[in-house]
């Protein structure tokens, strides 16, 4: 008795989604989509325009990502740099230095990388503690519009445009709060 | 009481009274002075002047415990807050970042100055380009967000180079703003004292201080379970002296005890027990005051020995009441007939007896460590005045009608026992070659080389401190160059000399890295350098221009630079009051001391993640530069060189006074066969009483060593009885009982101090309680039979 009425009811409730999702691509979804990925590499270029120099300044190295908390950001190019994100602890490599930080210990820091990692997560929480978020497009195509709630993060970090294809980061650009803006492209690495 | 008596009594007293004053002037310590060389080398001096006042000997190490993270965030604050207004604490770190801006400000305005990449070099227009280039680079980095503020003042990027430098040191992690172990379970803090280490009574202010500040802000608000740990050398001397002070106290008193229930229960005459006690006490009096005489002040470990010295001391009255003849010839005795008997059958006997023992004591006298010498002067004076006082006052002072109890009972049965004694010579003999093979395949081993073995910090203490030292990347300052000169700006200069060196064995990869003064304060010569270093304004222009030619950084954007670097070249060289109030004024004040007229430098060397470094090749480089006043120095190396010194020392002083012993009793004896029979057992009791510490697994320290010494020299009196004993045909009932009783006075005097924490009297204790016995055992196993 119940089982039928029960498939008619997934039934409806499946046909609503389908709906939804050809008239609205959802925070939701994409952050549904977003969480599949446990594990993930990408070679990623950066540039950064700086309104005092001429030219922006490019960088490239490797991202990794590793569910739920761990990013890793190697730039190798054009100085060798290590930021490891784990957790909340954030250490930094640079020119033989090692600096380990706590997250909550820098809020402006945390919350410029807490967007990178919480999206590649799908951590929608996390995500709204610290930013409203705006998405447009759809699954093929969605831009994923962060502006800052708190004062502190908005002190340093103006906006952040995440745009992607299904359950992949494609291009981060974030614009600081003095004008400068720098834009990270990301290729998948495929699995080996 | 004839005249003679009299005379003597009024010495006496006056000579106690005399005491009496003296003691209550002397000072007393439990500090490390006691393991310290007297009159030291260079090298030793550098090592004593750094574990005396050194960086490291101010420093305290506090960890906060228990309770969550947030508590002990919130502790770490308080206490730093309420500390840092503590004139007795010069500076508190706990990872806050409460001068960053004071600090900021003046590396910023000083880079010039400062920055050890300044130099003609870079500003040339290739140099100029260089440093842009890096600093474009940076901003591709993290670091960007923070340092392209700074490009248009700063583009050569010296302000990040001093940033840099100066945190170049392994840094604590942090946990909700404040330092944590590396674990997280412990919050962490550094205080530096006011005091020198070695000012144990400052150092135990400043610790009541810090425990009491803990308290008041522990009391409100904070969970009971948060606690507070110390370590330091301060800490550790302060808990040491305690230990030190508490156990002579207990172990004194205990070991007075039970020697007095046992006078008392041999003698059954509380008049006997006082007057017994007479000599030993002005003995120890006698030897509190030598000590002080002649070292200026008595370190307790002395005071400690004082009770073992009780139960030696107190012999020679245990042999005056017991041998003398009055008691068995019962009452009207005139006094003056068995004191004189007792003088001519007894007291050559015991007189060599005192004289072996001093002959031992005085070898100590001669050693470079503070702590033995003492030992042996307390000892000698203390033995001597017992020894003449029982002889020449006791006898005047015994009442006519002083009865003992009865021991002949007991005397009767002891021949027995000897004769039947002499069955275990086979397993005496066993024993000793099984000792000896023990000793023989062990000897390397077997001693402990290390001056840790002297301390009487408990291992889980080292252990936390090691543990904490790690966490905060505080430098355990085991290496260190040291560098000594006659001005502030002469030790500076020699600093970056030596720092020009260090930094190329940092390259090398001998050392890991290393500080100095000079990075925090360079000397005038250098920064004088620097400022000629500036181009004029017009040439700046030029230089700029062609070195931006390609660079995506247009000149006109460096105004700020230009009118920085043309301030600069006004500036003064700074001195060290232009950096009070900020964290390189602390730099500079911690390694960086005026001492008697002199300046000494400080660079502490980091070694990689062994903790330990080519020592050879450090010094090696150093010398090949030819710098004056400039050392190396290893704190653990040279310490345990130290320590490794005074064992061999001791070693010789030891057989430097069985020597001595032996041609003692040859000369008394006049017979190489009789000093042979009174030297035996005391050989086989130091050689079984090793041999069983070691197989005990017990490190022999030197106090084992002098131990042994005290075997023999203790031992002899005994074993010189029994020789007397034979030669007279016999050995009375009367002197077995007595030196029954006098062994053990010995053992439980000397036995006591085995249960001492303290390194230094836990091995004389574990070494002459047993070898007492079984040198009285021996010797009557041993003794010729007729």
């Amino acid at each position: 008795m119940i089982r039928p009425a029960l498939r008619l009811l997934a039934a409806v409730l499946l046909g609503f989604s389908l709906s939804a999702q050809a008239a609205q691509f959802t925070v939701s979804q994409l952050m549904a989509a977003l969480a599949n990925n446990k594990h993930g590499a990408a070679s990623f270029t950066e540039k950064k325009f700086i309104s005092i120099l001429d030219q922006p300044v490019e960088s490239s190295g490797e991202l990794l990502f590793i569910a739920p908390a761990r990013l890793e950001k190697r730039t190798l190019k054009p100085k060798a740099e290590t930021l490891v994100l784990d957790g909340e602890v954030l250490s930094i490599e640079r020119r033989r230095q090692k600096h380990v930080l706590q997250l909550k210990d820098y809020p402006e820091v945390a919350g410029m990388i807490e967007s990178m990692r919480a999206t590649l997560a799908g951590d929608r929480k996390a995500l709204e503690r610290i930013y409203h978020l705006a998405l447009q497009g759809n699954r093929e195509r969605w831009t994923l519009v962060l502006i800052p709630l708190d004062a502190k993060v908005g002190g340093v970090v103006a906006r952040i445009r995440i745009e992607g294809t299904q359950d992949e980061v494609r291009t981060v650009e974030i614009l600081q709060a003095d004008g400068d803006r720098s834009l990270m492209n990301i290729q998948k690495i495929a699995a080996p | 009481m004839n005249r003679r008596g009299s005379i003597a009594i009024a010495l006496w007293l006056a000579f106690l009274l005399a005491c009496v004053w003296l003691v209550s002037r002397a000072s007393f310590t439990a500090d490390l002075s006691a393991f310290l060389p007297r009159s030291p080398t260079q090298e030793q001096q550098l090592l004593v002047d750094q574990i005396k006042s050194g960086v490291a000997s101010r420093l305290i190490l506090i960890g906060i415990e228990g309770s969550d993270p947030a508590a002990r965030a919130r502790a770490s604050r308080d206490l730093a807050a309420r500390l840092r207004s503590d004139p007795r604490f010069l500076h508190i770190a706990n990872g806050e970042t409460l001068g960053l801006a004071r600090d900021r400000q003046v590396l910023l305005e000083n880079r010039y100055l400062l920055s050890p990449a300044v130099n003609a070099e870079r500003f040339t227009a290739a140099g100029l380009r260089a440093g842009v280039e890096d600093s474009i680079d940076l901003l591709a980095t993290s670091a960007g967000l923070f340092s392209k503020a700074l490009l248009p003042r700063d583009p050569t990027g010296e302000f990040m180079q001093l940033l840099d430098a100066m945190g170049n040191s392994q840094r604590p992690q942090m946990a909700d703003g404040v330092w944590v172990s590396r674990d997280g379970q412990r919050a962490l803090l550094l205080a530096r004292t006011r005091a020198d280490g070695a000012d144990t009574d400052a150092q135990e202010a400043a610790v009541m201080a810090l425990r009491a500040a803990f308290r008041e802000i522990a009391g409100p608000g904070l969970p009971p379970t948060i606690h507070l740990a110390l370590t330091g050398p301060g800490p550790f001397s302060v808990a040491a002296r305690a230990t030190i002070k508490g156990e002579v106290a207990t172990l004194s008193g205990l070991g007075g005890l039970i020697i007095i229930s046992i006078l008392l229960l041999v003698y059954r005459s509380p008049t006997a027990l006082l007057l017994g006690l007479l000599p030993v006490l002005s003995g120890a009096l006698a030897g509190v005051v030598a000590v002080s005489l002649g070292f200026g002040v008595v370190h307790g470990a002395t005071l400690g020995f004082g009770t073992a010295l009780m139960g030696e001391a107190i012999d020679y009255s245990i042999y005056l009441l017991m041998q003398s003849e009055r008691a068995k010839d019962g009452l009207g005795e005139p006094r003056g007939h068995w004191v004189s008997a007792w003088v001519a059958s007894s007291w050559p006997t015991i007189r060599i007896g005192v004289l072996t023992s001093v002959f031992g004591f005085a070898s100590l006298l001669f050693s470079g460590f503070p702590g033995l010498a003492q030992l042996g002067l307390y000892a000698i004076a203390g033995v001597a005045s017992a020894a003449l006082i029982t002889r020449f006052v006791l006898p005047h002072l015994l009442p006519v009608d002083l009865r003992l109890r009865d021991v002949s009972a007991l005397g009767r049965r002891l021949p027995v026992w000897v004769a039947r004694a002499g069955r275990l010579r086979g397993l005496v003999l066993m024993l000793f070659v099984a000792a000896c093979a023990v000793l023989v395949t062990k000897r390397d081993a077997m001693w402990n080389q290390e001056l840790a073995a002297l301390s009487p910090v408990p291992a889980a203490d080292q252990a936390l401190d090691l543990a904490m030292r790690a966490d905060l990347g505080a430098p355990d300052v085991r290496y260190l160059v040291v560098v000594s000169a006659a001005s502030q700006e002469a030790a500076l200069a020699a600093s970056e000399h030596a720092g020009a060196l260090l930094q190329q064995l940092e390259a090398a990869g001998v050392i890991d890295g290393f500080e100095s003064p000079a990075f925090y304060l360079p000397s005038q010569a250098t920064q004088r350098q620097r400022l000629a270093s500036l181009p004029p304004d017009a040439e700046l222009r030029r230089r700029l221009k062609a070195a931006l030619a390609d660079l995506p950084l247009r000149p006109d954007r460096l105004e700020p630079f230009l009118a920085d670097v043309a301030k600069a070249r006004s500036q003064r060289p700074l001195t060290r009051s232009d950096l009070d109030g900020t964290s390189l004024a602390q730099g500079v004040d911690a390694l960086l001391l005026p001492s008697t007229g002199r300046w000494t430098a400080l660079l502490p060397l980091r070694a990689g993640s062994d903790h330990v470094l080519d020592a050879a090749r450090v010094r090696a480089a150093l010398a090949k530069t030819g710098l004056a006043g400039v050392y190396f120095v290893d704190i653990k190396g040279e310490s345990d060189r130290l320590y490794q010194g005074y064992l061999r020392e001791a070693i010789l002083l030891s057989l430097g006074g069985l020597a001595a012993i032996l041609g003692l009793l040859l000369a008394t004896t006049r017979s190489l066969a009789r000093v042979f029979r009174i030297v035996a057992p005391l050989v086989v009791a130091v050689a079984v009483v090793i041999a069983s510490l070691v197989l005990l697994g017990q490190p022999l320290i030197l106090l084992h060593l002098v131990g042994m010494l005290l075997v023999v020299a203790v031992g002899s009196n005994y074993a010189l009885f029994f020789d007397r004993g034979i030669e007279a045909g016999g050995i009375s009932p009367r002197t077995l009982a007595s030196l029954l009783l006098a062994t053990s006075t010995t053992v439980v005097g000397f036995g006591i101090l085995a249960f001492s924490s303290v390194p230094v009297l836990n091995a004389i204790g574990a070494t002459v309680g047993p070898g007492a016995i079984l040198a009285l055992l021996f010797s009557a196993i041993l003794v010729r039979r007729t």
